[in-house]
């Protein structure tokens, strides 16, 4: 498939489940295409990094369900900070245990899970819709209620997949890009490299083969599609591309320079020559 | 006694917060936290389990900040998932950064002013409400003043031991907010209504810098001590093992 293929069965209003963490293997050549789509209205769901930033700095989202949203390196996130503090966008913020919770749920097909996460803090006070559940046995400990966070899509970005939709992970951290899939309805995968079944466990040992094919709808090849963030082991993230990125969000004028150069471009192909010839 | 500066005294009371942990998986937030982190575990607290700041278990101590060390010695896999599965299990004593604490030892990492449309935002709730109910919980604070020590958090993601009360004895059987290191002093709440005491002011600082700094009342104890200092040993092992390019002082201001 083609990032423009996915997005053109996105619909205005979808709930998007995006995997990764913070400014780590982001799907980032489908959020580029994301940007270049109408598409809007958006429910964003993300350990989030610069997807979340950027997809707000387009005017795409309407709610972001977080944990946190942070380039790592750049603790804040200065493109989501811009669209929170200007009220642009609605905040639903949990415990990063209790939106693994909630993906889990989702996959699950459970209506919510159980959790000591949120009581007593202002998770309960931000989400006045979180309800407690008591346990049924003789402890009799009242928990908080995850919801089930389900997805209308999930995108994922990989190292390694075949045609069929097995992907493989071949850093250090697998994140919840599971979960993420199987939480979702339409799942689609980007990868470095698309290899033949056969060579999947050249690289990388069979655990790293988490994601299998009846969790994915569709693979895209994307070399470098993660840029900027990284996708350890095939490269780390391009840090003097982030510090440019978070400068952006200094200024419009910074904006939308960095816009013309790197975002309003025809293609994922063009963001690639793009970012090489800087 | 050698010379020492106030980001060595902090890193020292930092691994002072880990004293006793014994077996138990630490994670420190920021660099003198993990300067404090690996030096207790390179002196009294060897069992403690750290990771690369990554997702791999060391069993021996590299450098902060990707100085150049020994070849590390992984003993484990620590992904963000199991992180989680520790996290719920209690196996874990996590050192925390505070935008603003209060007195009870409430944190907020979220956001500043109203969180609807808030004047700053912050990281978000992160693992606040899960940790500080399941583990111990710490704080790092590198700049202590009235903005961050502060009469009423805007925004509770750590929960404070008055919230921890509140919930009653089931909820808050795990609840402990250990200690709170800023770059003036240590503090914790083993008072009676815990409400936040010095323990110790770093060498230097007097007792009206610290209540000047706090936007609450401290509690003060008759016998307050000096933070200790670095032995020798310590001054050694961050200078040339843990430290070699002293980033951690660049945390701290003072």
């Amino acid at each position: 498939m083609s990032e423009r293929e996915v997005v053109a069965e996105l619909r205005d209003g979808m709930t998007l489940g995006i995997g990764g963490w913070g400014s780590r293997r982001k799907p980032m050549s489908l959020v580029r295409e994301i940007l270049r789509s109408p598409v809007k209205d958006l429910t964003l769901v993300s350990y989030g990094g610069p997807d979340v930033g950027l997809l707000c700095a387009f005017g795409k989202v309407r709610k972001v369900v977080y944990g946190f949203v942070s380039l790592d390196s750049i603790p804040l996130e200065p493109h989501f900070r811009n669209a929170r503090q200007a009220g642009a966008i609605e905040a639903v913020e949990f415990d990063e245990g209790m939106l693994q919770w909630g993906l889990y749920a989702a996959a699950s097909r459970l209506p919510f899970l159980p959790t000591r996460a949120g009581l007593g803090s202002d998770v309960m006070k931000l989400n006045p819709g979180l309800k407690l559940v008591r346990s049924p046995y003789e402890d009799g400990e009242e928990l908080v209620a995850m919801p089930a966070l389900t997805l209308d899509v999930a995108l994922i970005h990989m190292n390694r997949a075949d045609e069929g939709g097995n992907g493989q992970c071949l850093g250090p951290d697998p994140f919840f890009d599971d979960l993420f899939c199987m939480a979702a309805r339409r799942r689609f995968m980007s990868c470095e490299q698309i290899v033949p079944t056969r060579e999947l466990l050249r690289e990388g040992s069979v655990h790293s083969l988490k994601i299998n094919r009846m969790g994915v709808d569709g693979v895209i090849e994307a070399p470098g599609g993660a840029h900027f963030t990284e996708c350890p082991p095939d490269y780390g993230r391009d840090e003097e591309f982030q510090r440019e990125y978070a400068a952006s969000a200094g200024d419009p004028d910074s904006w939308n320079a960095f816009k013309s150069r790197y975002l309003e471009l025809a293609s994922e192909k063009d963001y690639q020559e793009a970012v090489k010839r800087r | 006694m050698s010379e020492f500066t106030r980001a060595e005294a902090c890193a020292v009371a930092i691994a002072e917060t880990f004293r006793g942990d014994g077996e138990l998986l630490v994670s420190p937030i920021g660099t003198l936290p993990s300067i404090g982190a690996r030096l207790a575990k390179l002196t009294f607290e060897p069992d403690l389990l750290l990771t690369d700041g990554v997702a791999y278990l060391l069993a021996n101590v590299l450098p902060v900040g990707g100085a150049k060390g020994p070849e590390p010695i992984v003993e484990g896999w620590m992904p963000y998932r199991t992180v989680f599965d520790m996290l719920w299990a209690g196996r874990r004593h996590v050192m925390m950064g505070a935008t603003q604490i209060d007195r009870f030892g409430n944190q907020n990492i979220a956001c500043i002013g109203d969180p609807k449309q808030p004047k700053a935002q912050l990281l978000g709730m992160r693992g606040g409400p899960g940790n500080t109910l399941n583990h111990p919980t710490s704080y790092w604070v590198p700049n202590h003043s009235r903005r961050s020590f502060v009469p009423q958090v805007d925004v509770v993601t750590g929960v404070g031991y008055d919230r921890a009360a509140a919930l009653g004895p089931i909820a808050s059987r795990f609840h402990e907010i250990r200690r709170v290191v800023s770059n003036l002093g240590v503090f914790d709440f083993d008072t009676p209504d815990h409400a936040m005491r010095v323990v110790s002011l770093h060498r230097g600082v007097r007792v009206e810098d610290v209540v000047d700094a706090t936007g609450f009342e401290l509690v003060i104890p008759d016998d307050l001590s000096e933070t200790r200092a670095p032995t020798d040993e310590e001054l050694k092992l961050m200078r040339e093992v843990i430290d070699p390019d002293g980033i951690g002082s660049k945390e701290v201001r003072v």
